[in-house]
């Protein structure tokens, strides 16, 4: 959970328009984002931006349209420039970066999944698949290795050589994953990756990478806009609203203590059962002593949807959790239930429906 | 006396005018039958617009058309001989290129001319069918004893056609990465769009000797480079900007962008733009027989010389021939090009 802090941004903001520098002295001066294009005529794109993305993490950001997410993805590859602030990679500020060691940051450290693919349609799934390394210099002999090695990995061996108008949306996506991973690259940035697919694909491009997850312990900066999705890849959640974070913490910590209404709004149509898992609600031990009365044990990653499936529904039972066979505390039912219900549940859903 | 007289009057440059008077100044046609009548009163209706004759009438001073145009001529000339001087030794290498093309398409004889014209139709489009309908329509031209004629038309297009993409691609490449490239070339390609195709060939006519193929060559190649330049352009701009962000967001150096992105997504408009060209070519080298161009096109203005009606008729038939072919290879070659990349 405490890996070291891999991708740094440090009061970052970003302001488009004519003279950024000068509307960039409006905003730190306490202009609001409406002012700011009602006088000045500059749209402001981010606004004092601070995130620690730590390694081997999921970062998901989240946010709606305009909430200035794929603005802030492609500042880490410096795709746009920043009016100011930092960016660091381990350490090192990106900004900073000449050309070169720029195209070399965006070769070997980085590499991006998009949206709408943006796979070359004139290339074989194979030849695409190897492009992160083909443009390194390798010989293609050389990167068709690798790319046949990620293709089979994301489960599209046998499509080597078809073009990317012969497969599928879903088939499509997993070539850009396939892409990426070629690059070997330690950090991947994925831009609505899944947004274009349709919901089923989508859970199921969502497990894949999960299960990528595991095993190459990957530093992702995740975009999207869907809660669910977020909330299901998420290590750590940040919540982008009109270019600013709203909040930034552990997903479960969000849902249990929303700072803001705007996410109170957001986290009141969700299925809290099957995100917040037991850790988040029980009573730590503390080197206290089991209860008697305790139903059986529960594992501190489950999810509460388990709990209540063990249970049968009974809401008098408690448990003890453990974490690797240890015991580390208790789960009383009453408090599962009173976790599933939202703070401000049932005005946000009246008023939205 | 001249209608404009009170303007000059009124102004007090009476004076001015009258010193500049030579007496002896030429005169048109039309002045001296207005002699005749002088003296008679010009009706309202014919009331001249102040053109420089109008004016001159009233003012010496003030030069008539045809010296104008006369400036213009005596600019050109004075600037010819300069402008010969860089140019031709500059463009000398076309005339080459012509010649032996030319030379080539004729002395090769029918019976290998036919298979190689077949592989070069199978090479670009993999179509039988196409090598059939090429090889009946030239033989056909042949049967009728304009082989010879056909065969200069073709080898004059092969040369200009790849001399336009040769220059026409990387003119266009330049522009589609520079705005103001972009902003300066356009009105040049308009100009060069719609003036009318003859007019290309009076400039050309005093810089170099008529007996030279170049002449005719830069005509053809200034009148056809236009759309492979456009379509080039309009081609690169259009590519996906998600594939190019892409692109960039590997570390893409802009050569490898280049060449291995935008121009093989551009391609299909690539390819549409060398379609024009050639057509435009083909226009253009019967208009150019007028200066020497030999092929087909001579045949036609021998017709129109001549009033010989069947010899016009029969070679404007084998132009269209020509043009069929030459459109349908392009065409399914293009077709290729798309069938391979669609999105």
């Amino acid at each position: 959970m405490t890996g070291t802090v891999k991708i740094a941004i440090r009061s970052l903001y970003k302001i488009f328009g004519h003279d950024p520098q000068a509307a960039l002295k409006h905003v730190q001066g306490g202009v609001s984002k409406t002012d700011l294009l009602e006088q000045y005529g500059h749209v402001l794109g981010l606004q004092d931006i601070n995130v620690e993305m730590r390694e081997s993490d999921i970062t998901v950001i989240m946010g709606l349209s305009g909430s200035g997410k794929s603005t802030l993805i492609r500042h880490l590859n410096r795709l746009i420039e920043p009016t100011s602030g930092q960016v660091e990679v381990d350490g090192e500020d990106v900004l900073a970066y000449g050309e070169q060691r720029l195209r070399t940051l965006r070769r070997e450290s980085m590499s991006m999944v998009f949206q709408k693919f943006a796979l070359l349609p004139h290339r074989t799934v194979a030849e695409n698949a190897g492009t992160t390394l083909q443009v390194r210099g390798v010989r293609q002999r050389d990167y068709l290795k690798d790319a046949w090695k990620w293709l089979e990995r994301v489960g599209l061996g046998g499509y080597e050589n078809h073009y990317p108008h012969q497969l599928s949306g879903g088939m499509q996506q997993r070539v850009g994953i396939a892409r990426a991973l070629t690059s070997n690259s330690p950090i991947m940035l994925m831009d609505e990756a899944f947004s274009a697919l349709d919901p089923l694909i989508r859970t199921d491009m969502q497990d894949l990478l999960l299960e990528l997850q595991k095993e190459l312990h990957k530093t992702i900066v995740f975009i999207t806009h869907d809660l669910d999705e977020a909330l299901k890849l998420a290590d750590r959640l940040v919540i982008l609203k009109d270019g600013y974070i709203v909040q930034q913490d552990e997903p479960q910590h969000i849902l249990l203590n929303p700072n803001d209404p705007y996410i109170e709004d957001f986290v009141s149509d969700i299925n809290r059962a099957r995100v917040l898992r037991v850790r988040s609600i029980m009573t730590p031990l503390n080197g206290g002593d089991l209860p008697d009365d305790a139903q059986g044990e529960v594992d501190i990653n489950d999810t509460l949807e388990d709990t209540i499936a063990r249970s049968g529904g009974d809401t008098s039972h408690s448990y003890v959790v453990t974490r690797e066979g240890t015991p580390v505390g208790v789960l009383e039912m009453t408090n599962l239930v009173k976790a599933l219900v939202p703070r401000v549940a049932s005005e946000a859903g009246a008023r939205k429906y | 006396m001249a209608t404009y007289d009170f303007l000059f009057d009124g102004l007090g440059l009476r004076d001015w005018c009258d010193a500049g008077k030579t007496g002896d100044a030429p005169q048109s046609m039309a002045n001296l039958l207005a002699k005749g009548g002088a003296g008679k009163d010009t009706p309202w209706w014919e009331f001249p617009f102040p053109s420089l004759d109008a004016l001159n009438e009233a003012c010496a001073r003030i030069v008539q058309s045809r010296d104008m145009t006369k400036a213009v001529e005596d600019g050109f000339l004075a600037i010819k001989d300069v402008l010969r001087f860089v140019l031709d030794p500059m463009t000398q290498p076309l005339s080459w290129i012509l010649d032996f093309a030319l030379l080539v398409f004729e002395a090769a004889p029918w019976w290998v001319m036919f298979p190689i014209l077949m592989a070069v139709v199978y090479l670009a489009t993999k179509s039988v069918r196409l090598i059939g309908f090429v090889t009946a329509c030239i033989a056909f031209l042949a049967f009728i004893d304009h082989y010879g004629f056909a065969m200069q038309t073709l080898a004059i297009i092969f040369v200009c056609a790849f001399l336009c993409v040769l220059f026409g691609v990387p003119i266009g490449i330049a522009m589609s990465r520079s705005d103001r490239m972009q902003r300066m070339t356009i009105p040049v390609l308009d100009m060069l769009q719609t003036l009318p195709p003859f007019v290309y060939l009076i400039p050309l006519i005093f810089l170099f000797s008529v007996t030279e193929p170049k002449l005719y060559g830069i005509a053809i190649i200034l009148y056809a480079i236009v759309p492979v330049i456009r379509l080039t352009d309009l081609g690169i701009r259009l590519v996906d900007r998600d594939v190019i962000e892409a692109a960039d967001s590997f570390g893409m150096t802009d050569r490898q962008k280049l060449f291995g992105v935008q121009i093989p997504l551009a391609l299909p408009n690539i390819m549409a733009g060398v379609n024009q060209t050639i057509m435009m070519s083909l226009a253009m080298v019967v208009i150019a027989s007028l200066v020497s161009a030999p092929g087909l096109g001579v045949l036609v203005l021998r017709g129109i010389r001549n009033l010989e009606l069947g010899v016009g008729l029969i070679s404007g038939l084998g132009i269209v021939l020509l043009a069929i072919v030459l459109d349908r290879v392009t065409k399914a070659a293009l077709d290729r090009v798309n069938a391979a990349r669609k999105v």
